[in-house]
């Protein structure tokens, strides 16, 4: 095989047997790789019902065929996909850097790893030699210690390293897994899973070629790619970042602000990427073969957290910052840092931490409860205190970090409808309230509360659709930018690089035939998207999910925008979002119940799941 | 022979590195038909997020990997300051890796005898250079790289004063 290694590497950390077994090259078509290959091989590994917890829960950890050559960005990513514990359906996340194309220069197209260690484990894959070797001195450490300490003890610089911290280790539901210490698999707690394996980190070396298929039309492409990337299409990466859109979403009122208790914040400007770029950004970095860059590395200057340092994006910022009523960039810097220090999904903790301080401000939680902290929106102090605490488990600290949606069960008193989250995926940046299409995207995606399943927000944000309008139409829209969304998370490319692709799936079925020697057709590729999105959904029903699951925050349809200006008194109805639905699932060859219907699964060369769905059809 | 002013070589500036390995993905395309970081013949550090630099052969004045090698194995050309390996000579032991003080001489994963930048020989020109996207990679001499380094020294302390 091109593209793919070809194997798949299965660990048994109970008994500490390896094997190898093939892929198929149905398999590597039909799923593709990354999420895609991964979410299909983890639901032929696993039961249904499986706690996230349980040894059963495999995780699995995938690539994609373009990983390990220089095709733009799409060199670097892998996946990891499990059970979430924050949502008790599928978790998957993608990260990039350098891990993934190590791993597949050590000859492997996904690790499957099931069981728990009797003591803590890091694995270490050294091309064919794969081994569980002692990680009892790495407890305790962050991801990034863990990283020098491994690559120290192993005695090569580079040798790529994911790891877990002590949120991981103590199994907090928004643990994240890091490689090369500011990269991410961040969303749906698979740190956790990580965790209760008894496994510390994953060490990588791998020393083989890799071919693509038909190398010269292959470095053509790559060379029209470099082009492209200098232009239009990445210049916003390229330059503020991400962060960008602090004020483009301030503007439009569409910035969940204090808990979404606000859609705008009246101190925007102070924590703008203009701002962060003026005075923190240091320097702009890259991934492996990227030839865009847009790792944004801050330096705090001087003041109490001088000497900070850390990657900022625009969610993490937008969490950390306004979404908690905060104003002063510098401490929302100290609070990524400590988020990655414990290997903490920032997006989540600083949805958590407004919760917080929406239960203090309501007094639902007492300062006693909160350990003493006085936890009112905009007090700096407030947020590094419990990002610290959720991050040890101390204290409060130790609720919180069961994910929102748990903490508010647990606290009671009303503080549930304070909980802002889908499937128990704590929200992100983009106030559904007047992004009805978006809101539909959040209200379906298959791993909760995520504007990265869909980036359905950009036909409300640009002025494509009717924002504030729920209609007919938006199913497919929804539909085939997820689609095209599973295909970059399974190829794996990088999602900043989307504009790049000028033809789209046309361009990406190019890409796929020219690596992997596999002909593949933009209406294949297609397919397979749909096939992506399709198994996620058949293992949540497996799971027990249904419609009821495909819904919005509470305050998203029980609390109108409050704040003057363009979309006041916006909410989502149940009317509304059952429209919405009703259109999608439509859309999706799916029952009004959301299930696949058995002829869609044929018709995807899928047959072989029916058994999950058979007796759901109805309705 | 080409004087020590006149000989060129690839370097790296640190400020416009980000450390994408681009160099080295093409570096080992170029010369072996293959993506491989471990057959490209410069290397790229990064000792952590802000510090990143590519690596590789500085062409030196009387090159220590020449005269560290026992079995007279390396040479250097004297039209260029390339060094040459000669492959039958060559045992891998591992001498003149250990004389470079930058990294710069390396080991061949498979045919176990050390490789070198040669300014990519046969395409004419480095390629490196030609695909870096930065343009962090330039073609050099230390000549050239210490009036670089003057005018930035200078325009820095001219920046400074005008804080001030």
């Amino acid at each position: 095989m091109y593209g793919y290694a070809g194997r798949i590497l299965y660990v048994d950390l109970n008994t500490g047997k390896t094997r190898v077994e093939q892929l198929s090259e149905d398999y590597a078509r039909k799923y593709i790789g990354g999420i895609g290959l991964g979410m299909r091989l983890w639901l032929d590994n696993s039961t249904a019902g499986v706690d996230p917890f349980s040894p059963d829960n495999p995780l699995v950890l995938a690539l994609g065929p373009i990983s390990g050559t220089m095709f733009p960005t799409a060199g670097n990513g892998h996946a990891f996909v499990a059970k979430s514990p924050a949502t008790f359906g599928i978790g998957e996340a993608v990260a990039h850097g350098t891990f993934g194309a190590e791993l597949k220069r050590a000859g492997y197209d996904a690790v499957i790893i099931k069981g728990k260690a009797e003591k803590p484990v890091y694995l270490w894959i050294d091309d064919d030699s794969v081994q569980l070797l002692d990680a009892s001195h790495l407890m305790g450490k962050s991801p990034a210690e863990t990283e020098d300490a491994i690559k120290d003890e192993l005695g090569d610089y580079y040798i790529r390293v994911a790891a877990i911290g002590v949120a991981g280790e103590k199994l907090s539901r928004i643990a994240c897994i890091i490689n090369e210490k500011t990269r991410a698999a961040g969303r749906t707690g698979l740190g956790a899973v990580m965790g209760s394996k008894n496994l510390k980190a994953i060490a990588v070396r791998g020393t083989r070629d890799i071919v693509p298929a038909k190398p010269d039309e292959f470095m053509e492409m790559v060379k029209e790619f470099h082009e492209r990337m200098k232009g239009p299409a990445t210049q916003k990466y390229r330059t503020l970042g991400t962060p960008e859109n602090v004020l483009v979403h301030n503007a439009l009122h569409c910035m969940p602000t204090r808990n979404y208790n606000n859609a705008h914040f009246e101190n925007a400007e102070k924590v703008s990427g203009e701002a962060l770029n003026d005075k923190f950004v240091a320097k702009i970095i890259a991934c492996s073969s990227c030839a865009m860059r847009c790792e944004h590395e801050v330096v705090v200057p001087e003041g109490p957290y001088k000497g900070t340092m850390t990657r900022m994006e625009y969610e993490t910022l937008w969490a950390l910052g306004p979404y908690c009523g905060i104003d002063k960039l510098d401490a929302i810097i100290k609070g990524m840092e400590i988020c990655n220090y414990y290997g903490m999904d920032a997006i989540s903790a600083g949805v958590i931490v407004a919760f917080a301080m929406d239960c203090y401000e309501n007094g639902i939680l007492s300062q006693a409860d909160l350990d003493g902290i006085e936890a009112n929106f905009g007090n700096v102090d407030a947020l590094l205190q419990l990002l610290e605490k959720m991050g040890k488990r101390e204290g409060i600290g130790d609720i919180l970090a069961e994910g929102v949606r748990i903490a508010g069960q647990k606290i009671g008193k009303g503080a549930e409808k304070l909980a802002q989250h889908i499937k128990g995926l704590e929200v992100t940046g983009y106030d559904l309230r007047c992004l009805k299409t978006a809101a539909l995207g959040f209200a379906v995606s298959f791993r909760g509360a995520d504007h990265n399943r869909h980036g359905a927000y950009a036909f409300d944000v640009k002025g494509k659709v009717d924002r504030l309008k729920a209609e007919k139409g938006r199913g497919k829209m929804v539909r085939d930018m997820e689609d095209v969304y599973a295909l970059i998370d399974s190829f794996i490319v990088c999602k900043f690089s989307r504009g790049t692709y000028y033809k789209e799936l046309q361009d990406m079925a190019k890409l796929y035939s020219l690596v992997t020697g596999i002909d593949m057709t933009a209406e294949e590729l297609k397919k397979s998207g749909e096939r992506i999105n399709t198994i996620a959904r058949i293992i949540n029903i497996r799971e027990g999910f249904s419609r009821k699951d495909d819904t919005l925050p509470w305050k998203v349809m029980n609390m109108p925008i409050p704040d003057d200006g363009p979309v006041k008194g916006a909410v989502v109805t149940q009317e509304e979002l059952d429209l919405l639905l009703d259109d999608y699932y439509e859309s999706r060859g799916w029952t009004l119940e959301g299930v696949p219907t058995v002829a869609k699964l044929k018709e995807l060369a899928m047959d072989d799941l029916a058994s999950i769905v058979e007796d759901k059809q109805e309705a | 022979m080409v004087k020590i002013h006149e000989r060129k070589f690839v370097s790296a500036d640190p400020e416009k590195c980000v450390g994408c390995q681009i160099c080295e993905y093409i570096c080992s395309w170029t010369k072996e038909k293959a993506f491989n970081p471990l057959k490209s013949r410069i290397r790229v550090v990064r000792v952590n997020q802000l510090a990143n630099m590519a690596v590789t052969c500085r062409r030196c004045e009387d090159p220590p990997c020449v005269a560290a090698c026992p079995r007279d194995a390396l040479t250097q050309s004297e039209e260029t300051g390339t060094i040459i390996v000669d492959m039958d000579k060559c045992n891998g032991c591992g001498w003149c890796i250990e004389a470079c003080d930058y990294g710069a001489i390396m080991l061949h994963p498979e045919t176990k005898v050390v490789h070198v930048c040669d300014l990519c020989k046969e395409q004419g020109e480095p390629q490196c250079i030609k695909w870096c996207p930065e343009e962090a990679l330039t073609l050099v001499t230390s000549d050239v790289l210490a009036q670089k380094a003057r005018i930035s020294a200078v325009k820095k302390l001219f920046q400074e004063a005008k804080k001030k």
